[in-house]
């Protein structure tokens, strides 16, 4: 059993409630921070504990925070990415949902660490409900002296609100959300400058995935370094995985980083095995804009290593053997789902959410849906292999923002690994109509 | 000042300037297209990815190459850095892939479109792109939508370079113009048509790269390269009255701003100067314009001695 220390006190009736939380332990890390620590010193601890950004960059949290410019007389600004779109990934919606002062305890912490006296969470607009969920908790909050003029009467001062989006997935794109939260359409910017240089109106911002922020929190408590103690290497602390798919058990868990995969997917305390015992024909392991992993490079890695739940692990032998960490949205699927309907799925979902700035993407995704459509219900000819494959890779890398990126991977990733399922549709078009190909084969010459 | 090396030629180029800028200062070959930077507009730009480069070094200090390629409008030079345009083939490749981009919801329909002869995807497809396409499906279209009595807004052929947008929200007092819609059914909008009533709205039709914005007083009247382009001014209170009036015999066709071979406009007009004045001698003609850019143009004219026109 690991441990747990985001959802530790997810299942305890009212914790959504200041009280219930509170004698849970919770606003600990503030009362430490704020008559304790100098913000610094935070910084410091948030460092020491190896955060990584738990989004779906990955990138060290410390040190984003460590960039954040400081010029005088400049306000600062700390935004929390509530805009969780990807699909496959519902990690947030379920920390918000259940215990929201968690992530407000992160947030007045964060926020004191980082000199910001206003702070934000942008929340995607679906997400109605949540939106009440928070807004009730930082009024109890602010009732209560965690937020507003002078906290515990260390002079801090610090007000929290709560933005809803309108519902586009590129505006969980940092600068996206930026401009979405001045009032804008929500176009990505041109990067440099960078956010924490001139961000929020053109003053230094950070940006920060929910969990990131909740994470903060037991960093704070425990010390950064019993933080890092937690996990393997570079990938330390615990990570909220969203596990859907054809498995026994979907929903969140917290797992301590450096989890074997393969446990992940059999064990009871997790998924809890394959449905009705079908054998594993694919994964993405960190939400839709990862690369699909086959069967045979699931468990193990193409060295032959044992695949861990970990940022290097997944990522292990680059995007040709393997995927990403991302935001955790662990999709699983067995062996009667088909694997051009699935990229087919995606890619009408970026066509959708392309923001239509840069040309690549914009024109490129509708492309790639369009080809895929027709492959799908056996319109597709041998040549539109090579040609999705080679629009993906156009895409790849030219655009503004990720989103081009997120649409190419998981094309490009299902055409290396399944091209024999693609062949097939083509070879078959009115048998890819009845059933569905099965598992594709290992490669003879794989490792 | 930082130097600056594009495609191996050095230059010495004034603080903050961008690589677009220190290569148009190079000129030649190594010049990047640009459909959607503009200078004269701030904050355009970076967003139709054909000035894509490569930089092999970053600068003097910091030497790592950037490990995609940047949009050279929007990457200032740094003391020694040393850029990759056409010599490169993975730029070469990246433009080609942009072009065909452009062109697959373009509809190719040059012979009846009145931005040919001076159009930038054009030359750009001219340059970079490939003689057939790849795409096998319908392309969006939308319907002809008249801004006010002097533009006509053909959304089919925009390429969304949101240089109008900067147009209106920059030059023009407030806003009336902008883009609705996402992805590749975005379009441009004045918001439920709603005419651009304004004295510099006929701007947008010059920084349009392509024909979605064309003037409604020359329409279907001559192809520009039947025309002479003429430098010429007269006393505006509104604008600078520096104009290129482009004629044929007697007739003044269409007014418009003076633009380098960029395309870009050296100062923007007022609508008066435009559409209204349209006859010989509302104006001071100067001389003839010099066309460089634009080869079908200055072909027809100045092949035998520019002098010669009148």
């Amino acid at each position: 059993m690991g441990r747990k220390l985001l959802l530790e006190h997810a299942h305890v009736e009212g914790i959504n409630t200041y009280e219930v939380y509170r004698k849970h332990g919770g606003y600990r890390s503030v009362e430490k921070a704020l008559k304790s620590m100098t913000p610094d010193e935070v910084v410091e601890e948030v460092k020491k504990s190896g955060l990584r950004g738990r989004g779906g960059a990955g990138f060290p949290t410390g040190m984003k925070w460590s960039f954040l410019a400081k010029p005088e007389g400049v306000p600062r600004y700390l935004l929390c990415n509530a805009d969780e779109s990807e699909p496959g990934t519902f990690k947030d919606r379920y920390l918000m949902e259940k215990i929201p002062h968690l992530l407000i305890e992160g947030m007045i912490t964060s926020s004191y660490a980082l000199g910001a006296n206003t702070s934000y969470i942008y929340i995607r607009g679906e997400y109605s409900w949540i939106v009440f969920i928070l807004e009730k908790a930082i009024q109890e909050a602010y009732d209560k002296g965690w937020l507003g003029k002078n906290i515990l009467g260390t002079g801090y001062n610090l007000d929290l609100y709560v933005n809803p989006g309108a519902g586009a997935y590129i505006c969980g794109e940092e600068t996206a959300l930026i401009e979405s939260l001045e009032g804008k359409r929500g176009n990505p910017r041109i990067k440099p400058p960078f956010p924490a240089v001139k961000g929020l109106w053109q003053a230094p911002t950070v940006v920060n995935n929910v969990e990131t922020i909740a994470a903060v929190v037991p960093i704070v408590n425990d010390g950064g370094d019993e933080y890092a103690k937690i996990g393997i290497g570079k990938s330390t602390g615990t990570k909220l995985i969203s596990a859907s798919g054809n498995i026994n058990k979907p929903g969140v868990y917290e797992i301590e980083l450096g989890v074997p995969v393969e446990e992940f997917i059999y064990s009871d305390e997790w998924c809890g095995g394959i449905k009705r015992g079908k054998r594993i024909k694919a994964c993405v392991p960190g939400g839709s804009s990862v690369p699909i992993l086959p069967h045979y490079l699931i468990n193990k890695t193409a060295a032959g290593e044992s695949r861990l739940m970990t940022y290097e692990s997944l990522a292990d032998g680059g995007f040709a053997s393997g995927s990403m960490l991302g935001s955790g949205g662990f999709i699983v699927y067995d062996e009667d789902q088909c694997i051009v309907r699935n990229t087919m799925n995606f890619a009408r979902f970026y066509h959708h959410e392309s923001c239509g700035q840069c040309s690549p993407c914009r024109e490129g995704t509708g492309w790639m849906e369009k080809v895929l459509h027709r492959m799908e219900y056996g319109q597709g000819k041998m040549s539109d292999i090579d040609l999705l494959a080679e629009v993906a890779k156009k895409i790849e890398g030219n655009t503004i923002c990720p989103l081009g990126d997120a649409a190419a991977w998981p094309v490009s990733a299902a055409i290396r690994h399944f091209r024999e399922e693609f062949e097939w549709h083509v070879n078959e078009p009115k048998a890819c109509l009845e059933r569905n190909y099965g598992l594709v084969s290992e490669p003879v010459a794989a490792v | 000042m930082p130097k600056v090396t594009i495609d191996g030629q050095t230059i010495e180029v004034a603080e903050g300037t961008s690589i677009l800028h220190a290569a148009r200062q190079l000129g030649g070959e190594c010049v990047p297209p640009a459909m959607c930077y503009y200078t004269p507009l701030k904050g355009s730009g970076g967003k139709c990815r054909t000035c894509l480069v490569k930089v092999t070094k970053g600068s003097e200090k910091d030497p790592r190459p950037m490990p995609k390629l940047v949009a050279s409008c929007q990457t200032m030079v740094m003391d020694g850095m040393e850029v990759a345009s056409k010599s490169d083939q993975a730029v070469v490749d990246a433009r080609k892939g942009v072009v065909e981009f452009l062109l697959l919801n373009h509809p190719l329909d040059c012979p009846i479109c009145d931005q040919a002869g001076e159009c930038h995807l054009q030359d750009l497809a001219f340059e970079h792109g490939s003689a057939n396409t790849r795409y096998e499906f319908e392309r969006r279209t939308f319907e002809k939508i008249d801004i006010g009595p002097y533009i006509k807004l053909h959304m089919t052929r925009c390429i969304l370079c949101y240089r109008c947008v900067y147009t209106a929200n920059q030059i023009t007092d407030n806003r009336v113009h902008g883009i609705i819609g996402r992805g590749d059914h975005a379009e441009i909008s004045t918001y439920i048509e709603k005419a651009i009533d304004n004295d510099f709205s006929g701007n947008v039709i010059d920084v349009c790269p392509v024909g979605a914005l064309t003037d409604r007083t020359f329409r279907f009247k001559s192809r520009v390269w039947f025309l002479k382009p003429m430098d010429a001014h007269r006393d505006c209170d509104k604008c600078c009255g520096k104009t290129t009036v482009w004629v044929s015999g007697e007739d003044i066709y269409r007014v418009t701003a003076r633009k380098d071979k960029y395309g870009e406009v050296e100062e923007f007009i007022c609508n008066t100067c435009r559409f209204e004045k349209k006859s010989a001698s509302d104006w001071v003609i100067e001389g003839p314009r010099a066309i460089e850019r634009h080869s079908v143009i200055s072909q027809n004219h100045y092949a035998n001695g520019a002098t010669t026109v009148v």
